[in-house]
């Protein structure tokens, strides 16, 4: 069973590598966007899905990051690449500080609280706050991306950058899923309560969560920005943030192959049925309620943990 | 002095519309726990019919300014609801017993499908409404000339509000909803048809939005498929405000909100509008965390 899955695993990373030599560069972009919003949603996956919480603002973090990028690019010309860790870190700070005061919400009330967050965000972006965002036409003129002295500018060269991150983030989200900090979000997602009870500080793991959320989308907002070269407010609505909530919940929320799958259907499927072009959306939405009518977790819902029998423990213990 | 009330007087009919559109929230929250994402283009469903209705059937020249617009309320209001029912019946019913975030993924499905189906068969671009059905006066209030329009559209909705509120306090259905909402396995138990309560209040819900919308067209004179998504955020703002499931919280929220707004548009910035009315929100969350008239609910272990 575990090697069926591995094996699975691994024919699809072959799939996706050789993948852009068959298509041409406008499906490359779509597989490029699609990868985008699959990290964006894995980042959201860490508040929403391990440590559950209602979180539809997170548009506001990747513009955070984007923004920051721009900023500092058009201005200072730090090429882009360096600028990632420095973005993720910017929007970490601003959810550090915005999140700090109402984590203690619950559930609705939070929800409303960060769709607040996002839209005071976009009107401060269009209304050219400090004077830096250039108010709604956005920035232009941001650079590519270097590596190694290689400059990156063709949609499949671009894939290559963001499915490679896409591949990090996997590696260390599944990690974190499986470490002592995972654990406590569970722990508290499930029942907040007992976790507190238990000797979980509640308050600090949802914060750190929102943080870690929040510094993954802004290095995000990197790569949109270096991809797009240009960036405007309106990329950042709140509707962008309903997406990505969609696809975290649509998938299977709390399973890294599920939100990636997610965004697949959510960024992917649309392109597909371009023919279609005014009612697909329609068809969209009736396909949506009738997943979660028949798939009430998501399509890839999260395997239960598995942990060794005790005895196996014990031997393992009194192992020298 | 004059702005002052001026926009007073504007916050308030605009502040009438979002309490009878977050008082379809915040009711079917009451019973379901569910935020109806879908609600919002309820509201502009209420909106486009009202037009279709208006240009097609010609009442004004029969029935006269309010005649017509009365009878137009009526359909509107009753057509929305059955739409409300059938929404409530295919999308939701479904998920009753299904973990709460799966009937949201469901209400923003829904409202994706509302949303398109009225752009495909309206057209993308904004629609306006005849300006010739309500006349053109201003009515001299204490020396403040204040547009009719503005004054009926704030009778309609307290007279639609203090309605409501009756009906949920005094009439059995009212106690069936009431009880409902705060313990459903034990108002079955009681004999209440839980299933029966839930689509009374997807009638009612949507029926009040619906006629939100018609009133949006009347006011403003044009309309927009996306705009269910603008009121609905705004409206879902006032329940939350007012503490969501709360009734009486949903209709000062909604007044309160459409009154900072217009305030706030007019003495501190029109660009800032509505990060206004968030920042207020948020202050409001920080100090109370159940909304103004929201119950401070005991934690269960």
């Amino acid at each position: 069973m575990k090697t069926r899955r591995s094996l699975i695993y691994a024919l699809i990373c072959g799939i996706l590598v050789v993948l852009p030599v068959f298509l041409n560069a406008y499906w490359v972009d779509v597989l490029n966007n699609v990868g985008l919003y699959a990290i964006l949603a894995l980042s959201l996956n860490v508040i929403l899905g391990y440590a559950g919480m209602f979180h539809m603002g997170h548009a506001a973090f990747y513009a955070i990051g984007a923004y920051t990028t721009a900023i500092l690019n058009t201005t200072y010309h730090i090429p882009v690449l360096w600028l990632m860790p420095l973005s993720g870190l910017v929007a970490g700070f601003f959810a550090l500080i915005v999140a700090r005061p109402i984590i203690h919400l619950r559930g609705d009330y939070l929800l409303i609280v960060t769709i607040g967050m996002v839209e005071i965000v976009r009107i401060a972006l269009i209304n050219n706050v400090f004077g830096i965002t250039g108010g709604a036409n956005g920035i232009f003129g941001i650079a590519r991306p270097e590596l190694f002295g290689f400059r990156i500018r063709q949609p499949h060269e671009f894939f290559y950058l963001i499915w490679a991150f896409m591949a990090v983030t996997i590696y260390l989200f599944h990690r974190l899923e499986n470490s002592r900090f995972g654990r406590a979000l569970t722990y508290l997602r499930e029942d907040d309560v007992a976790a507190e009870g238990s000797g979980v500080n509640t308050a600090h793991y949802k914060l750190a969560a929102f943080v870690i959320g929040a510094f993954w989308a802004g290095m995000v907002g990197t790569l949109y920005a270096a991809k797009m070269t240009i960036i405007a407010p309106e990329s950042f609505n709140f509707w962008e943030s309903v997406v990505l909530f969609m696809i975290v919940l649509l998938g299977g929320s709390g399973s890294i192959p599920g939100v990636i799958l997610g965004a697949f259907l959510v960024v992917g499927l649309p392109e597909i049925f371009r023919e279609f072009a005014t009612a697909r959306m329609m068809i969209f939405g009736a396909a949506m309620v009738a997943m979660m009518i028949f798939r009430t977790e998501g399509i890839l819902p999260p395997q239960p943990r598995k942990y060794p029998p005790v005895g196996e423990l014990l031997a393992d213990e009194a192992k020298p | 002095m004059e702005q002052f009330f001026q926009q007073l007087t504007n916050g308030l009919a605009v502040g009438g519309i979002y309490a009878l559109i977050a008082l379809g929230y915040t009711m079917v929250y009451g019973v379901l726990k569910l935020i109806n994402f879908a609600h919002g283009d309820l509201f502009t469903i209420g909106a486009y019919l009202g037009l279709t209705l208006l240009t097609t059937l010609g009442l004004a020249d029969r029935l006269g300014p309010l005649g017509a617009v009365l009878l137009l309320a009526v359909m509107v209001m009753g057509l929305v609801a059955i739409i409300g029912a059938m929404l409530e019946r295919i999308a939701y019913r479904p998920l009753r017993e299904s973990p709460r975030l799966s009937a949201v993924v469901s209400a923003l499905g829904a409202s994706i499908f509302f949303q398109n189906a009225v752009m495909l068969i309206y057209g993308a671009r904004f629609r306006v409404y005849p300006h010739d059905i309500l006349p053109k006066v201003a009515v001299n209030i204490f020396g403040l000339q204040i547009p009719l329009i503005r004054i009926l559209m704030l009778l309609t909705s307290v007279l639609l509000m203090v309605a409501l509120y009756l009906f949920i306090q005094r009439t059995k259905i009212g106690t069936a909803i009431r009880a409902a909402a705060i313990d459903q396995g034990a108002a079955r138990l009681m004999g209440i048809d839980v299933d029966k309560v839930i689509m009374i209040v997807f009638l009612i819900g949507p029926s009040l939005g619906g006629a939100a919308g018609l009133m949006v067209g009347l006011y403003y004179g044009q309309i927009n498929f996306t705009m269910g998504w603008v009121y609905g955020l705004k409206a879902f703002t006032a329940a939350i405000l007012g503490g969501i499931g709360n009734i009486p919280g949903a209709m000062v929220g909604g007044i309160l909100l459409g009154v900072i707004e217009a305030l706030g548009a007019a003495y501190i910035s029109i660009a800032w509008k509505d990060a206004i009315a968030f920042c207020v929100l948020i202050l409001i969350l920080i100090v109370r965390p159940t909304g103004l008239l929201g119950e401070r609910v005991a934690e269960k272990i």
